[in-house]
C-alpha cells in the first residue's frame, strides 16, 4: 500500500467512526481477535488439544486463566484458538455468499431472462428459513469445517442476491451505463468495471452483517452437533462440551458465551456505522453508540 | 385488492410446487438407495425391495414426484422409520408445545419490543434511547441456547423458582399451570426478537416523525402524546407489521435451539432428534410444514400489508 492510500483509509476511517465510540471500541475489539488468531501459538499457556486427566474442571486461577474442561484442556489456550474458527468461519462464510449471492443477483438483473430463472431459485430456497436450510444441508454434507463455511454461505447467499439484484437493477438504467455501452464495452466489463466498483460499499456493509450473523449460525450448529467436528477447538463446540457441567463448572459457559457476543456485537456496531456512513439517511441516528 | 390477493394466491403456487419439489429431491440426494434411507440400517432386503417397488422407485423421477405429491396433497406424509406411526401423527404430538411456545414468545415480544422501540423513538437522542438502542443490539448478539442456559442457571438451579426441562401437556395434571414450563423457554426466544423489533419501532417511527403530515399536525398545536400516538405510531405500525413473516421464520429456526436447550417435546426439537436419528421421512415431513406455513404467513403479511397500506397494491 502506498503512503497515500494509506492516509486515505486513516482519513476514511476516522469519517466513519468519529464520535462513535461504542463502534471503535468495537473494532478495537475485532482488531484483537485477529491478532490473537494470527499470533495464537505465540500467545497460548498449553495446547489446545492437551488432556491432562488431573487438572480437569479445573477453576480459573493463575495458571489457567479460563480454567479447564472436563477433559482437563485449558480454555484459555482453546479459547485463542476458537478465534481462528471464528475469523474462519466468518470470512469464509462472507467469501461464500458474496460470490455466490453476488454473482447471482448481478447477472440476474443484468441479464433479465435467465434472471427471472435465478430469482425464482432465490425465491424458493428463501421459503426455508435460515438455520433449517443450513440443518437440512448439513444432513446431506459430513460434519467439516469446510462444509459448515459452504452451508453458511450458501444461506446467507440467498439475501445477498436478492439485495445486489435489486441495486444491479438500479445501476443499470444509469446514464453512464448507458455511455459504456455507446463506447462498445462488452457484457464483462460492464458489470465488473462500470457497476461492481458503485457496489463496493453495500457489499462492505452486507458483508459484516453477513459476518457477525455467521458467528451465530456456526454456534447453533455446533451446539445442535451438527456444525464443526467436535475435536476442533471452536467457540460454539466448547459452549456445547459444557452444557453437561454447566452446575459445576459454570466458567466453561462464560468466556466462550462472552467471546463470541462480544465479537458479534462489535461486529453489528461496526456494520451500522459503516451503512451510516454510506447511507445518509441514518447520520447522527444513534448519537455516541 | 382483490385483484392484487388473486394475483398474489397465484403467483405462490409455482413457488409451493418448487419447495415441494426440493423437499422430495431431499431423500434422493442422501447417498445410497432411496427406500434403504427411508427404511432405516435394520431393514431387510425384501423390505427394501417391497418399498421401492411399492414407492415406485423404478419409474422416472418425475412420476415418482407426482406421485409423492398426490401422497401429500391426501394428508399422507409418509411413515417415520423411528416410531413406525404415520410421520403427520409424530408432528401433531409436538404440535401443542411449538404452538405455544409461539403464543408465548410472541407475548414478550410484543410487551417487550413495541414499549422500548416507542420509548426509544420518543426519546430519540436522549441516554434513555442510547440505552434501549444499545441494550437490543447486545441482546440480537446473544447466542439464544447461551441465554436459555443461562436463565436455567439462575432460575432453576439458583433460584429454585421455574423447572428447568420439559413440558406437561395443559390437559394433564396440572392444567394451565403446566405453562410455567414454558416461561424460560419463551423468553429465551423472545429475546433476539424483541431485540429486532425495538429497532425497527424505532426506526420506522422516526422515519415517520419526519414526514408532512407530522409536521403539520404538530403545527396545529396536537398534544405531543397525540401526535405520537395517533399519527406517527400507527403508520410506524405498518413496516412493524410487515417483519412479522420475518419474525417467523427466526422464530422457527431459533425454537429448535430453544426446544433442544429445554428438552421441550416440540416440532423444532424434532427436527434435530430426526436428523441425528436419520429418520428421514419426518426430516421431510417437518420441512415441508414449516415451508408451507412461511410462506401462507408471508402472503397473509403482504395482503395486511397492502390492507394497511393501499399505495401497495397499485404499484
Amino acid at each position: 500500500m502506498t503512503p497515500n492510500a494509506t492516509i486515505q483509509l486513516f482519513a476514511t476511517g476516522r469519517r466513519i467512526f468519529r464520535g462513535r465510540w461504542l463502534a471503535t471500541l468495537g473494532l478495537a475489539w475485532l482488531v484483537l481477535v485477529v491478532l490473537a488468531a494470527v499470533f495464537a501459538p505465540l500467545i497460548v499457556p498449553f495446547d489446545p488439544l492437551e488432556i491432562d486427566p488431573v487438572a480437569r474442571l479445573t477453576e480459573p486461577g493463575a495458571a489457567h486463566f479460563f480454567g479447564t474442561d472436563h477433559f482437563g484442556r485449558d480454555t484459555f489456550s482453546r479459547s485463542i484458538y476458537g478465534a481462528r474458527m471464528a475469523i474462519v468461519i466468518g470470512l469464509g462464510s462472507v467469501l461464500v455468499a458474496l460470490l455466490v449471492g453476488g454473482l447471482t443477483g448481478m447477472i440476474s438483473a443484468y441479464f433479465t431472462r435467465l434472471g427471472a430463472f435465478l430469482m425464482r431459485v432465490v425465491d424458493v430456497l428463501m421459503a426455508f428459513p435460515a438455520l433449517l436450510l443450513a440443518l437440512v444441508l448439513m444432513t446431506l454434507l459430513e460434519r467439516s469445517v469446510m462444509n459448515t463455511v459452504l452451508v453458511i454461505g450458501i444461506v446467507y447467499a440467498t439475501t445477498t442476491a436478492r439485495i445486489l439484484f435489486g441495486m444491479t437493477l438500479k445501476l443499470k438504467n444509469e446514464v453512464f451505463i448507458d455511455a459504456a455501452v455507446c463506447s462498445g464495452a462488452g457484457h464483462a466489463s460492464i458489470l465488473f468495471r462500470h457497476i461492481l466498483p458503485n457496489l463496493i460499499s453495500p457489499l462492505l456493509v452486507q458483508a459484516s452483517f453477513i459476518f457477525a450473523f455467521a458467528q451465530l449460525q456456526a454456534a447453533a450448529l455446533d451446539f445442535l452437533g451438527l456444525g464443526l467436528p467436535p475435536e476442533v477447538p471452536s467457540w460454539g463446540n466448547m459452549l456445547s462440551e459444557s452444557r453437561i457441567y454447566v452446575t459445576r463448572a459454570p466458567w466453561l459457559l462464560l468466556f466462550p458465551g462472552a467471546l463470541i457476543i462480544l465479537s458479534v456485537f462489535s461486529m453489528n456496531l461496526v456494520g451500522d456505522a459503516l451503512r451510516d456512513s454510506i447511507d445518509p439517511r441514518f447520520k447522527n441516528d444513534i448519537k455516541g453508540v | 385488492m382483490l385483484g392484487y390477493a388473486t394475483r398474489r394466491l397465484l403467483a405462490l403456487i409455482p413457488t409451493l410446487l418448487a419447495a415441494s419439489l426440493l423437499v422430495f429431491l431431499f431423500v434422493h440426494l442422501i447417498p445410497g438407495d432411496p427406500a434403504a434411507v427411508l427404511l432405516g440400517d435394520t431393514a431387510t432386503p425384501e423390505e427394501v425391495e417391497a418399498l421401492t417397488r411399492e414407492m415406485g422407485l423404478n419409474a422416472p423421477l418425475y412420476l415418482q414426484y407426482l406421485y409423492w405429491l398426490g401422497n401429500v396433497l391426501q394428508g399422507d406424509l409418509g411413515t417415520s422409520i423411528f416410531f413406525g406411526t404415520p410421520v403427520l401423527s409424530v408432528i401433531a404430538d409436538g404440535a401443542e408445545t411449538s404452538i405455544l411456545l409461539a403464543v408465548m414468545t410472541m407475548v414478550w415480544i410484543v410487551i417487550l419490543g413495541v414499549p422500548i422501540g416507542v420509548v426509544s423513538a420518543t426519546r430519540h437522542g436522549t441516554w434513555v434511547d442510547q440505552v434501549a438502542s444499545g441494550g437490543a443490539m447486545l441482546f440480537a448478539s446473544v447466542p439464544t441456547f447461551w441465554l436459555g442456559l443461562y436463565l436455567i442457571l439462575i432460575f432453576s438451579v439458583s433460584l429454585g423458582w421455574l423447572p428447568s426441562s420439559g413440558y406437561p401437556s395443559i390437559s394433564d395434571e396440572g392444567g394451565l399451570a403446566n405453562l410455567r414450563y414454558l416461561l424460560l423457554p419463551s423468553f429465551t426466544l423472545a429475546a433476539p426478537n424483541a431485540a429486532l423489533i425495538i429497532r425497527l419501532v424505532r426506526a420506522s417511527m422516526l422515519d415517520v416523525q419526519r414526514e408532512d403530515h407530522v409536521r403539520t399536525a404538530r403545527a396545529k398545536g396536537l398534544a405531543p402524546w397525540k401526535v405520537a400516538t395517533k399519527h406517527v405510531f400507527r403508520n410506524a405500525l405498518i413496516a412493524v407489521a410487515a417483519a412479522f413473516g420475518f419474525t417467523f421464520a427466526a422464530l422457527v429456526s431459533e425454537a429448535v435451539v430453544t426446544e433442544t436447550v429445554f428438552s421441550l417435546p416440540g416440532i423444532g426439537r424434532l427436527v434435530v432428534q430426526s436428523i441425528l436419528r436419520r429418520d428421514y421421512p419426518v426430516i421431510q415431513g417437518v420441512i415441508l410444514i414449516i415451508v408451507v406455513l412461511y410462506m401462507v404467513i408471508n402472503l397473509l403479511v403482504d395482503l395486511a400489508y397492502a390492507w394497511l397500506d393501499p399505495r401497495v397494491s397499485l404499484k
